[in-house]
């Protein structure tokens, strides 16, 4: 008899999952990214296809006054150049001593002009500056005031091609991530070079870091270095985090 | 459906369904309890409002674990030429520091599928079936102070009835139940969807009901230490009555 009943409860939660399953597929259109056979990712995975299902694409993160900036920590990587740590970025350490004059962004992968933009090109397009929360997965928040173009209108003039899927960031730091094309056109999405009417500051991100607002803090990845737009995934392997953060 | 007392058979039993969902989300509670304290130990510090970091103050500072009342940080840099300017300061030290969020955060949003998803079925089947009608909800009669002083004082007196195997719930027990079925759990959710960037930007109001992204995160702490006294209560009130015989009603559900 016990057996029967742990089986009824497996079948309901089976069917559950099923039927939930059932309600998601109209945000299965969007392509997923791999959950390395973990449960942990699927979870996160599921949570990345009920809000794309769920939400407008176009729904826009709150957006607070001047006099509601805060203080803000600096955390993770803090400076590119700092020899001492395993990110030392020689190339980026270059950048800093000769005041980022020479520093360039280059767009490429799957755009019809691929390019290099320097920051004078990059503060010529028309610019979106937002006050917006820094919401750190660690569970602390700060408000501060971000400026830079828009990432769609970066794509835009690039000429991004119709079969793009994903856009990835790599930075100075040693990172690579990258996210779908709904938050890549989302209007706040930007590429920030200025926080709090100054140009950014090197323990934030100079010269530009992108601002993800409808996501997790670490995902707005700072010290960018390049853009690569494809089609397919670009698997960065496991690193341990979920790759969607909405939550 | 019916709304009369008498009605409650003396020998009626747990149903199938709400027994497979309180395991579900036990499950699912316990899972959640124990990354949510892991995600807290990252950030040992709680706020009221929008905003909250190591370089605002805190309301509470709780001392578990090595990242409370950290002081690793690089000199603090004023934003403005004003006074009381807010400041930005590097961090250092990051290695030092304890986060196990990688895993602890999706642990605690799996488990929050399961407990959300089943949660609703269990509200939709208790409101259909007339379960919280019938035996959750407590009856006009049964909130008169002469019974409610009863039954407190057979409590405070351990005379706690033994089990019958079924639903039939004394006042307080049903003034628990419905508090973290109605109240409890759902400001759980809550709160924790206004932690969401995503959700509070489809739904802005969360932030303007809570008054704040930290505001939720503090209550949300709350209502899990609220839940866990129930927890420790109803586990207490289960071996008083009777352990083995109501986790066998509560499962397999044969008479001992």
């Amino acid at each position: 008899m016990k057996k029967k009943q742990i089986i009824t409860r497996r079948a309901a939660i089976t069917t559950g999952v099923a039927a939930l399953g059932a309600l998601l597929i109209p945000g299965c259109n969007q392509p997923m990214p791999p959950n390395y056979g973990n449960i942990l990712r699927m979870g996160d995975n599921f949570t990345y296809a009920a809000h794309r299902a769920l939400f407008s694409s176009q729904s826009l993160a709150k957006e607070y006054s001047f006099s509601d900036i805060s203080s803000m920590p600096a955390t993770g990587t803090i400076n590119p150049a700092d020899t001492s740590k395993e990110y030392f970025s020689e190339t980026y350490d270059k950048h800093l001593r000769s005041g980022f004059e020479n520093w360039q962004l280059p767009v490429e992968g799957l755009v019809a002009r691929p390019g290099n933009y320097s920051l004078d090109q990059l503060k010529k397009f028309n610019a979106r500056t937002q006050i917006t929360r820094h919401t750190c997965e660690e569970g602390w928040t700060a408000i501060a005031e971000w400026s830079g173009v828009p990432l769609k209108a970066l794509l835009e003039h690039a000429g991004m091609m119709p079969k793009a899927r994903w856009v990835n960031f790599y930075s100075y730091d040693g990172w690579l991530d990258c996210i779908d094309l709904i938050d890549a056109f989302h209007p706040q999405t930007i590429l920030a070079y200025g926080m709090n009417g100054k140009n950014l500051s090197i323990p934030h991100g100079a010269p530009i870091r992108l601002r993800l607002e409808r996501q997790i803090g670490f995902k707005s990845m700072k010290y960018l270095e390049k853009i690569v737009v494809t089609e397919n995934y670009v698997d960065p392997g496991d690193i341990g985090w979920a790759w969607y953060n909405g939550f | 459906m019916s709304s009369q007392p008498s009605s409650i058979s003396k020998n009626e039993k747990h149903q199938p369904w709400v027994k497979t969902s309180h395991w579900i989300i036990t499950i699912s509670f316990l899972l959640l309890v124990f990354t949510g304290i892991e995600i807290l130990m990252v950030h040992p510090r709680l706020y009221w409002g929008e905003v909250g970091n190591e370089l605002t103050p805190a309301f509470l500072e709780l001392p578990i674990s090595r990242n409370h009342n950290r002081s690793d940080w690089e000199a603090e840099v004023p934003f403005f030429d004003t006074e009381n300017s807010p400041v930005s300061a590097g961090r250092n030290g990051e290695e030092e520091m304890f986060n196990e969020n990688g895993w602890g955060r999706s642990l605690h949003f799996l488990s929050a599928w399961f407990l959300v998803v089943t949660g609703l079925v269990y509200v939709i089947l208790g409101l259909l079936t007339g379960h919280f009608q019938k035996h959750i909800w407590p009856r006009l009669r049964e909130l008169s102070p002469v019974q409610l002083f009863r039954d407190i004082r057979e409590h405070i007196k351990m005379k706690i009835a033994p089990p019958t195997g079924g639903p039939q719930y004394g006042v307080l027990q049903k003034i628990a139940y419905m508090s973290i079925i109605f109240i409890s759990l759902p400001m759980a959710i809550i709160t924790g969807f206004t932690m969401s960037p995503a959700i509070t930007a489809a739904f802005p109001f969360l932030l303007e009901i809570f008054g704040g992204y930290q505001t939720a995160r503090t209550i949300h702490f709350f209502t899990s230490i609220g839940l866990e006294i129930f927890l420790v209560m109803h586990i207490a009130m289960i071996i008083l009555s009777g352990f083995k015989q109501q986790v066998r009603y509560m499962t397999i559900g044969k008479q001992p």
